[in-house]
């Protein structure tokens, strides 16, 4: 499963923020966004993930292959850990979420409602959604937020596994999750240039 | 897409869901309707088809902006769009289980309450009859207004300005078919409009709906 990028252009708000944004990511691979706040990571995982179109620019890649993982974990807070997982599993069409369950450590809270676990526990079950959708190709929006040591450690190795089977991981964070083999890609090189405002101000200037 | 459906529903009926909150608006609507008007029989059994059709109307309404804001405030809008169902399958899922725990136990309410507002005998059947045909077209032009406002704060109240106005159709031939029933008169013309309505809003919106929740997502 292969991702390729070439001359992605992506705005935020109707402003370019990135421009001739270009990496391929082979099978296996995995590349971590770095940048400074603001400068785009969210909108180009996005723009990947197919939830706003790109200024220009192709993004190559297999259909129904890639899955999201944003700010928001989009659990239900009336729903148990259990019944949560279990749903994402059927929209996906995935069998069991129990190896899900058991690589993030939540068997325990199986059965607590998702309003009563905590920030961490709610970014685990969040990050366990990733392993029931069956998609090779994850993009991670900041996924080591409010977790523990342990459990960075836990989604490190979750995530190595998952390469190791021949996913594909992007992800944006500024904390290190001990994948040593994966790049790193800069985006402060790719930032868009001021653009003159066109058309409608012309009249006026 | 079932599973979806069961989840909406089952989410509709835990704590919290707002199941029975139009049902509850609806009783209490038809019980102030006498205490505002008078009780003369004659009076309330001359509106009462009105009534209770206005009723189910804005019973319907006040679950409406639940529909696509919750899911779009807490995450999973954005994975629903990434998942391998389509978008407008997941708009006409979520106007179906809109259906089922809003308009259906209204259209099961409502003859109930037609006994309190006095609506003659001869009206019962069309009552069901046009509430059953006519209220999924309420659903489902409710989830594209819905759709249309999802990304905004506090959208209820545009919300409801955008939705009324297109209840009009509905409310017209939902009340005439219940109006014609109780006098005896023949009903096939607008009930077959409001079955129209209904088939043609259930075909249509959905791909709207879908088209606004795409731009609402970026």
């Amino acid at each position: 499963m292969e991702l390729a990028v070439s001359d992605l252009t992506c705005a935020r708000g109707g402003v370019p923020l990135l421009e001739g944004v270009r990496f391929t990511l082979p099978a296996g691979a995995a590349l971590v966004l770095r940048g400074p706040n603001g400068c785009g990571k969210t909108t180009l995982l996005r723009t990947i993930a197919g939830l706003q179109p790109q200024l220009s620019g192709t993004i190559d890649c297999p259909p129904d292959a890639i899955t999201y993982a944003g700010h928001a974990d989009g659990l239900k807070a009336v729903l148990t850990v259990a019944e949560n997982l279990a749903f994402w599993a059927a929209i996906h069409g995935t069998p069991g979420i129990d190896a899900a369950l058991e690589a993030m450590n939540l068997t325990d809270l199986a059965a607590r409602q998702a309003q009563h676990l905590s920030a961490g526990q709610k970014r685990r079950l969040g990050l366990a959604r990733l392993l029931v959708t069956g998609r090779p190709i994850w993009l991670l929006d900041e996924p080591t937020v409010s977790l523990d040591t342990a459990s960075v450690a836990l989604f490190g190795s979750v995530a190595r596994t998952h390469l190791a089977r021949g996913g594909t991981a992007l992800m944006a964070s500024h904390i290190d999750l001990g994948l040593n083999e994966a790049r790193v890609l800069d985006l402060t090189s790719y930032r868009a240039a001021p653009r003159l405002p066109q058309g409608f101000d012309e009249a006026f200037a | 897409m079932i599973a979806l459906l069961l989840r909406d529903l089952r989410l509709a009926f835990r704590a919290g869901g707002g199941f029975g909150l139009g049902l509850g608006f609806f009783l209490v609507l038809a019980v102030l309707v006498p205490l505002g008007v008078g009780s003369d029989p004659r009076t309330l059994a001359l509106i009462a088809p009105g009534i209770l059709w206005i009723g189910a109307l804005l019973a319907c309404l006040l679950s409406l902006d639940r529909m696509f804001a919750l899911d779009h405030e807490d995450g999973s809008l954005d994975l629903l769009a990434t998942a391998p169902i389509p978008l407008e399958g997941v708009v006409a899922v979520k106007a179906l289980a809109h259906w089922l725990t809003t308009g259906l136990p209204l259209v099961l309410m409502a003859p109930l309450l037609g006994v309190l507002l006095n609506l003659p005998g001869a009206a019962y059947g069309w009552l069901i009859m046009s509430l059953l045909l006519g209220t999924p077209a309420l659903s489902v032009i409710g989830a594209f207004g819905a759709a249309l406002t999802v990304g905004l704060k506090r959208g209820g109240l545009l919300l409801s300005i955008l939705v009324l106005p297109l209840y009009i159709p509905t409310l017209i031939y939902g009340a005439e078919v219940v109006i014609r029933g109780a006098q005896g008169l023949d009903t096939t013309t607008p009930l077959l409009l409001l079955a129209g309505i209904t088939a043609g809003s259930a075909a249509i919106l959905p791909f709207a709906a879908a088209l606004a929740l795409r731009v609402n997502l970026r």
